[in-house]
């Protein structure tokens, strides 16, 4: 059963995420993308995404059943190589409907003290 | 920079997709669930087959997006996942993405877009801001 309790839980990774021009060029190359100086729109999932699944996984939810239900990117600039990236995810929330339980998880993307990207994933654990 | 104006339609772009280029996908996100490579698992959990990382069909339609005014431009990106788009082994799976100009003002473009595969709509309530310069 969802706890209601996990709305306002937040995560934040130990550890910065170093971005590689390599990194950026294969994300590019897999999308078909001729401009790699910059990293594409949707490229901060590859981070947010893993630390949703730890913030889903330490509130008990089941990742294995999860969903993704809908997604959004407001991005301040575009992430570039370089750039150390920290990731802090919060469940903003949380409600059960025909026994799913759907969990919108925003996650600020920083450098340093500047933010960078904001993304919101909504997140259906199928009952 | 051409000039846009409101209800004006983008010119749609097909994008393949295939196995080949969901494993691809997988290894440039991280997102290795076996549900977009394994059709063995897929169907093990009630799929009708391999299904495309819902995000891979978004980056496609970002990918879209930044064909107009290039990646940096791109200020906001949302869209719902609406039904999936199914791969079987070697087929070339096509993916339409087509826009749509809803608001124009001095500095930046509010687009919806489509995503359709067959006539079936995956995408849903995809829009995109983007920065003119």
């Amino acid at each position: 059963m969802l706890n209601p309790d996990i709305v306002g839980r937040t995560f934040t990774g130990a550890t910065s995420f170093a971005v590689t021009q390599e990194s950026i060029t294969q994300f590019c190359e897999a999308i078909g993308e001729p401009n790699i100086s910059v990293a594409p729109p949707t490229y901060s999932i590859k981070i947010s995404l893993a630390e949703s699944e730890v913030l889903l996984k330490e509130s008990g939810l089941d990742w294995n059943r999860v969903v993704h239900g809908d997604q959004r990117f407001e991005i301040v600039r575009p992430i570039v190589a370089g750039d150390s990236l920290t990731c802090s995810s919060t469940i903003e929330s949380a409600r059960a409907v025909a026994g799913n339980e759907i969990v919108t998880v925003r996650s600020d993307l920083h450098s340093g003290p500047d933010l960078i990207t904001s993304s919101w994933s909504t997140l259906v654990v199928r009952a | 920079m051409s000039t846009f104006s409101a209800g004006q339609e983008l010119a749609p772009h097909t994008f393949i997709i295939n196995r080949a280029k969901l494993l691809g996908y997988a290894n440039a996100s991280g997102d290795q669930n076996p549900i977009h490579q394994d059709e063995i698992f897929a169907k093990s959990v009630g799929l009708e087959n391999v299904i495309a990382h819902g995000m891979f069909t978004m980056a496609l339609a970002g990918r879209y997006v930044s064909e107009i005014a290039g990646s940096e431009s791109v200020k906001e990106f949302s869209s719902r996942f609406i039904k999936p788009v199914v791969v079987p082994a070697d087929i070339d799976v096509e993916l339409i993405v087509s826009g749509k100009v809803l608001e124009v003002s001095e500095n930046s473009l509010k687009l919806e877009i489509n995503a359709t595969c067959g006539d079936v709509k995956v995408l849903g309530m995809a829009k995109a801001v983007i920065a003119l310069s």
